[in-house]
């Protein structure tokens, strides 16, 4: 899937630049996102650093067990396979966290160790479990109570009420996040199926 | 008084959350620099092997923006849309945003500055930014930095999510603003 995605974006673009006589703007373009991509990379190496070593701590000391606790209707609706106590729940949960209070530079690295963690239970290595799956539909969807970035954006843009959208935006992630919750569910009871059926 | 509360729940937030973990973790009688270290010893080596996956998803997306085929998308959709109520205005960020962060961010900011934060333009953009994620990024950078290849329906359903997001980003604010 990914490479026939990544292969069609790859043509379609050098194709259309073809075609519209925008063939320079290739050469350019190209080097320019692979800079961006290596400062993307560079940047999280910062906030993964400072992170992980936050989530050790939160870890060890226990604090973890009242996250757990929280959040444990949501767990268990999401991810009832998978142990309460696991490091990967851990780290999940404090991704889903870190996104509802709307701290983004924390909700890559304590997704990204969810990743870890996950994996590291995971059958057949190569391919996404179930778990995975789910994790990435609730973390797209990106439920959120306070969109900081739009507010901050519209109060620097001279918005008379920089906060006027997060009603609307809530609703909005709501929808998403369900619709996201109901279909990833759906496609897993389908491929259980197609597996039991080989 | 909802802008205030925002506003000091965004500057506060890190900072306490910061404090407790400290705290807790010290009446717990944990090594708090120890534990740090040994926690943030795995950020590096993590982060650099993101970069290949990165560099390929980034380069894709910059080609087809520079190369005028993203542009050419929003011609091509702009006459349906606009039949279902859709200003045309907010197709581009409709289209950006699942693919590009910086490239969503960067519409927003333009649509808030040529139409103005508090008009109707405005305020959709505001809600389509905040409302989802960027799905190819996520992907790209939580499945890379795993080596998983078959990515089963993650895909699909997040792109689901983004056009749900929209449709519903449009409905609430043609009912609220409207």
């Amino acid at each position: 899937m990914i490479n026939f995605l990544w292969f069609g974006m790859m043509i379609i673009g050098l194709m259309v630049a073809a075609a519209t006589g925008r063939i320079e703007a290739v050469t350019e373009s190209l080097f320019s996102s692979a800079e961006q991509a290596v400062s993307v990379a560079f940047s999280l190496i910062s906030i993964m650093t400072f992170w992980l070593g936050m989530m050790k701590l939160i870890e060890k000391s226990g604090l973890i067990n009242w996250v757990v606790k929280i959040l444990r209707p949501l767990s268990l609706l999401l991810f009832p396979r998978l142990p309460r106590n696991h490091p990967a729940m851990h780290a999940i949960l404090m991704n889903m966290s870190a996104n509802l209070l709307g701290m983004g530079s924390a909700a890559t690295p304590f997704g990204l160790k969810a990743m870890q963690e996950l994996q590291a239970i995971n059958e057949e290595p190569e391919m996404a479990s179930d778990e995975m799956c789910t994790f990435l539909a609730v973390n797209t969807s990106s439920i959120t109570l306070i969109p900081t970035t739009v507010v901050a954006l519209r109060a620097a843009s001279g918005s008379l009420y920089p906060t006027e959208i997060v009603g609307t935006t809530i609703i909005a992630t709501i929808c998403a996040t369900t619709v996201a919750i109901i279909l990833d569910k759906t496609m897993r009871a389908l491929s259980r199926k197609k597996k039991k059926r080989r | 008084m909802l802008q205030f509360i925002v506003q000091s729940v965004a500057a506060w937030i890190i900072p306490v959350f910061i404090f407790i973990i400290l705290v807790y973790a010290a009446s717990k009688k944990v090594d708090v620099f120890d534990t740090f270290v040994e926690g943030a010893k795995e950020g590096f080596s993590t982060s650099v092997t993101l970069i290949p996956y990165l560099v390929a998803m980034l380069v894709a997306i910059g080609l087809l923006r520079a190369s005028g085929a993203i542009d050419l998308l929003i011609t091509l959709l702009a006459p349906l849309l606009t039949r279902f109520n859709v200003p045309g205005e907010i197709i581009p960020l409709a289209l950006m945003r699942p693919l590009s962060g910086s490239g969503a961010l960067g519409v927003t900011a333009e649509i808030l500055n040529s139409y103005g934060p508090d008009s109707f333009i405005g305020r959709l953009a505001s809600t389509m930014q905040g409302s989802t994620d960027t799905t190819f990024f996520v992907l790209t950078v939580y499945f890379g930095s795993v080596g998983i290849r078959k990515t089963r329906h993650a895909l699909s359903v997040g792109l689901l999510a983004d056009f749900t997001a929209f449709v519903a980003a449009v409905f609430i604010c043609s009912k609220v603003f409207g």
